[in-house]
């Protein structure tokens, strides 16, 4: 038992768990999920549904995290990477035409892809603090976003770019199968070689990782120009989903939701070390609370008020200093070795 | 360090600048004739711009922002962060028209507005010391509160008609046909006032070691605990004054004032070369810094060509380059110490 409440991902799972029960409580019919039109159809799907820009962009915030890092700038990354493809299909004869909605989305993956590696050149070559390395592309990104959709909002009629979002395969919805393969190769390629222990180890001690041989430099930029890669995909699920790219709120204040997530998952801000299926579930949990807050009928104007409660209340829950006042036992040897 | 003692006989110019000059105020400095340099420009391409009035205006456009600043210098120079202040300016300028709608007397509404600030302020301060929740994500939950305060009081905007609110927000003091509003005299009284108890104040010293290092300074036997959530408060409190302000300038209170404010202020502070890791910086950079954002918008509003978001990318680019600066200067006079 107490093996179990020592896992890491206890907590973020009892959480989920305790709110879609709660869920459940008020809407019998909240477990349910039917085939409709050949395709899933459910709460349960609406949730991961909604959730999936989320949880691709605290995949990558993770990653960065993890090397003691933060990036602020993913919201603005999703936008420009919305705005770029739907420029570019927007600019086509035919919209629906595959070979140019596949350039538009090459095109906007390159780009994010750049953008969190200049973010990854400033935090590793020039040494700039990440948060505010990555503060100046979350300024800059906006106005650029909006300089690339004129300040408009661009609407487009793509039935091959709808895929992304909207789409679905063998009745399940393209974005959640999208997210589910970006999470598989990233925990296979960080947990099944030793790139996630090295990025743990530049998180723990940079220095020391580097005097042990590790090129932490390289890997600090490879870890934010995925964080970039995973924001451009984001913003093309986001877009293609709305058919249209708002270069002012696309991707707003998703840096603190990806951040939360990622909190939430159990991997600690200080760096040093991480769980991607933690981020995945932090990012479940954000959404589930969203849509619970609708079905139990919370009255919309309390809603950011609800979710501060329940970040408070996570956040506490989570403290080791908190658990130990509230046991009356000092913290356990490993809680220290967190906060240190 | 090491070479105690050790000269070189002949100094050159360099050498004598750098020790005449504390490498400390160097950062500041170099905000100093960045910005001397961007007026310049400004004046050469807009000769309008050289208008005294234009000058002061920047000060009574960003006054709440110079106070949010001051309030984010505090707790950035003990290493942490303070995400809630635009929200809780939002708040402010909420409970004021609120409050005010309801007939309530100024001389209430206005100490309690600032007491509410304060209070959330040091709430959060308390849960990152006593519970050691990382000051990011405690004040992030500080602005989800707040703003969803906010939401919960009222979704609308609601004007501000209250006598002396409005008589305050009209007030000014005319020296020579040039004009300076109250809110703006009130913001530089709040940098004098914070500038004196961070350099000559026990606080202001505590302060500072915290941010160079917390464990030492609690090995030193300083109170880190009270000073650490004091500066919280503090800048609870300069938020509430913040938002005082700004509801005098807008003369309403809505959910969605100061929307991104946290990032100006913090990108202010950074830009008047404190450093994020704590432990060194000024508030008169951070005064420099808030001059730099004003400059910019003015100067977009001079040319007239450039949209609005412009201001973002050029914001961001000056970020870059006084970051880039900030660096080469530090790293050089590093070196020079050497």
């Amino acid at each position: 038992m107490s093996a179990v409440l020592r896992n890491r991902l206890f907590w973020p799972v009892a959480i989920l768990v305790l709110l879609i029960f709660g869920n459940v409580f008020f809407t019998p019919t909240f477990l349910s999920i039917e085939v409709r039109e050949g395709h899933l159809y459910g709460s349960l799907i609406d949730i991961l549904r909604s959730a999936t820009p989320l949880a691709l962009v605290a995949l990558g915030m993770t990653l960065v995290i993890a090397t003691g890092g933060i990036d602020l700038s993913v919201g603005s990354v999703m936008a420009i990477s919305g705005a770029v493809a739907c420029l570019w299909i927007s600019e086509q004869p035919d919209q629906n035409a595959v070979s140019g909605v596949l350039v538009a989305v090459g095109l906007a993956l390159v780009l994010s892809l750049l953008l969190g590696a200049w973010n990854g050149m400033l935090v590793a070559a020039v040494g700039i603090q990440p948060i505010i390395a990555t503060l100046i592309l979350m300024v800059a990104g906006r106005g650029i976003a909006q300089l690339i959709t004129d300040g408009q909002i661009i609407t487009i009629n793509s039935s091959a770019y709808k895929v992304i979002g909207a789409g679905y395969w063998l009745t399940i919805p393209v974005s959640v199968i999208i997210v589910a393969i970006v999470a598989a190769i990233t925990m296979v390629i960080t947990r099944r070689s030793a790139l996630g222990l090295l990025i743990e180890s530049v998180g723990g001690n940079p220095s020391a990782s580097r005097l042990a041989g590790i090129h932490s430099g390289r890997l600090t930029l490879l870890v934010y120009a995925f964080a970039g890669l995973c924001a451009g995909i984001a913003g093309l699920i986001y877009t293609s989903n709305v058919s249209s790219a708002d270069g002012n709120n696309a991707g707003n204040l998703v840096e603190l939701d990806a951040i939360l997530a990622v909190v939430i998952g159990g991997t600690s801000l200080a760096g040093g070390r991480f769980s991607l299926v933690g981020s995945v579930i932090g990012a479940l949990v954000i959404k589930t609370l969203d849509i619970t807050i609708y079905t139990v009928g919370v009255p919309t104007n309390t809603t950011l008020l609800f979710k501060a409660l329940v970040v408070i209340a996570l956040c506490l829950a989570q403290s080791p200093a908190f658990r130990a006042r509230i046991t009356g036992r000092r913290p356990a040897a490993h809680g220290k070795e967190v906060a240190a | 360090m090491i070479d105690l003692g050790v000269r070189p006989h002949k100094p050159t110019v360099a050498a004598v600048v750098r020790r005449r000059v504390n490498p400390r105020h160097i950062p500041v400095l170099a905000t100093l004739g960045l910005l001397a340099l961007m007026y310049g420009v400004g004046v050469v391409n807009y000769p309008g711009l050289s208008n005294t009035q234009v000058t002061l205006n920047i000060f009574i456009d960003n006054a709440f922002l110079l106070v949010v600043a001051v309030g984010m210098t505090f707790v950035i120079l003990t290493g942490g962060i303070d995400l809630s202040v635009g929200a809780v300016v939002a708040l402010t300028t909420l409970i004021a028209a609120t409050l005010l709608k309801a007939g309530w007397p100024p001389a209430v509404v206005l100490p309690l507005l600032l007491l509410i600030g304060t209070t959330l302020g040091l709430l959060m301060g308390c849960i990152i010391h006593f519970f050691e929740v990382q000051p990011f994500i405690a004040t992030l939950a500080g602005m989800f509160f707040a703003r969803g305060l906010c939401f919960l009081i009222n979704e609308q905007s609601i004007p501000i008609t209250n006598s002396f609110w409005v008589g305050a927000a009209d007030a000014e003091v005319r020296i020579k046909g040039f004009h300076l509003s109250l809110s703006a005299l009130i913001s530089v009284a709040v940098v004098l006032i914070a500038a004196y108890v961070l350099a000559y104040t026990r606080l202001g010293r505590n302060v500072y070691a915290i941010g160079g290092s917390a464990q030492s300074a609690t090995l030193m036997g300083l109170p880190a605990a009270k000073t650490k959530i004091a500066v919280y408060a503090i800048s609870g409190f300069c938020s509430a004054l913040g938002g005082v302000l700004l509801s005098f300038y807008m003369l309403s209170g809505y959910s969605l004032h100061a929307q991104g404010m946290e990032l100006d202020a913090i990108g202010a502070v950074v830009i008047g070369g404190t450093i994020l890791a704590g432990g060194s910086g000024y508030v008169v950079g951070t005064l420099l810094g808030v001059l730099v954002y004003g400059l910019i918008q003015t100067l977009i509003t001079f040319d007239g060509r450039l949209s609005s978001w412009w201001t973002r990318i050029f914001i961001g680019v000056l970020l870059f380059l006084f970051i880039l600066l900030q660096r080469a200067v530090t790293r050089r006079t590093k070196m020079g110490q050497k």
